[in-house]
């Protein structure tokens, strides 16, 4: 390596940014795929439930399925506003 | 040399289907040149093209103008299978069934498909499938009977995508998924890769598609000038036996037959003195 090399910042080589962009969309493609198809639809209703008592915006639900052997655990997660 | 293959269904053909999703990734010439393998090693081989209204698989094997009757033909019952399929003229045990250049692909009926392939399965050893890109009906199709699938694949985002697409539906919309049986043997082949643009960090190597897909790898095929030449000719790669994509192809075979053989050209080749001196 020489001189120049040491000093110049070297940018971070596309290969490994496709591979991380990858790496989360896929996970992401197949946690939607081998999710149960009433998932939205549970999303919508847990929001007007929610609605009812705070103002909360859709982005505001996270769910999310893992199989954890022999247990399926529905993770939710609710953001919400700040007061 | 007829073999009797793993699942104990010797009087059946396998059924194998080249998939990719996404469109110019090397299905066709994988298919052709996957065909011919196979018949070469005196396997009774037919390559099926399911690319209905933009047929290629007969330019590919250079067999263009003998097509007279196709696969919706067969279909229709308006020709036999004798009548349609076009035997190979460099190789005795190769046959190819042409799709139709007119019809509406809708004409490719799940039954109809199902009794041509039931029929071929009587006389041949292995009918491999050349899907269309896509995920509509022909690429649907292509796939639902089969028993092995191989994911052509080249190292570039939205290929790797499509092929991830691709297995979540060859899981759930196949024949042996509806009917709980075995599931489909998945293979990726990896296309179009170069070991340089790999070493300088600018292509997705062979262990990061791998690690993303987590698939059997079946073999990886090198960026090579042989595969349009061939294609050029009508002459399946694979027959370019002093080419490394034409080599790299029969590896593939082998590895398919199940003989574990080492991936070759997956290194930068080293240019020798000669060949650096004269830039060859």
């Amino acid at each position: 390596m020489g001189l120049l090399d040491f000093f110049r910042q070297k940018p971070q080589q596309s290969a490994s940014i496709a591979k991380e962009r990858l790496q989360i969309l896929v996970a992401h493609e197949r946690a939607e795929r081998n999710s149960p198809s009433y998932l939205p639809k549970l999303k919508e209703d847990l929001l007007q439930v929610i609605s009812k008592y705070v103002t909360v915006d859709k982005s505001a639900i996270q769910m999310r399925l893992e199989n954890d052997g022999n247990n399926e655990i529905l993770e939710l997660n609710i953001m919400l506003p700040e007061k | 040399m007829l073999q009797v293959d793993a699942t104990g269904e010797n009087n059946l053909a396998r059924i194998i289907v080249i998939t990719s999703g996404k469109g110019g990734v090397g299905k066709t010439t994988t298919s052709a040149a996957l065909a011919m393998g196979l018949a070469l090693r005196g396997h009774r081989t037919v390559v099926i093209d399911f690319d209905v209204g933009l047929r290629n698989l007969d330019l590919i094997m250079g067999c263009e103008r003998r097509v007279v009757y196709d696969f919706i033909n067969v279909i229709n019952e308006e020709a036999n299978l004798n009548q349609a399929l076009i035997r190979d003229k460099r190789c005795k045990d190769l046959y190819i069934l042409p799709a139709s250049q007119t019809r509406d692909k809708a004409a490719l009926s799940m039954d109809g498909v199902g009794k041509v392939l039931e029929e071929l399965g009587r006389d041949f050893d292995y009918i491999v499938c050349d899907s269309p890109a896509g995920i509509e009906h022909g690429a649907t199709m292509a796939m639902y009977y089969a028993d092995d699938a191989i994911v052509v694949t080249n190292p570039e985002v939205s290929s790797v995508r499509d092929s991830d697409r691709m297995l979540g539906i060859l899981a759930s919309k196949s024949r042996r998924a509806e009917h709980n049986l075995e599931p489909i043997r998945e293979f990726l082949l990896l296309t179009r890769y170069s070991p340089e643009r790999v070493k300088k960090g600018e292509m997705l190597s062979v262990e990061d598609v791998q690690e993303i897909l987590s698939l059997d790898l079946l073999g990886v095929i090198p960026e090579s000038t042989a595969v349009l030449d061939a294609s050029n000719k009508g002459i399946p790669v694979i027959l370019s036996t002093d080419s490394s994509a034409g080599q790299a192809y029969q590896d593939m075979v082998t590895r398919y037959l199940g003989d574990r053989v080492p991936h070759r050209f997956l290194e930068v080749e080293k240019k020798s003195l000669f060949g650096r001196l004269f830039g060859g």
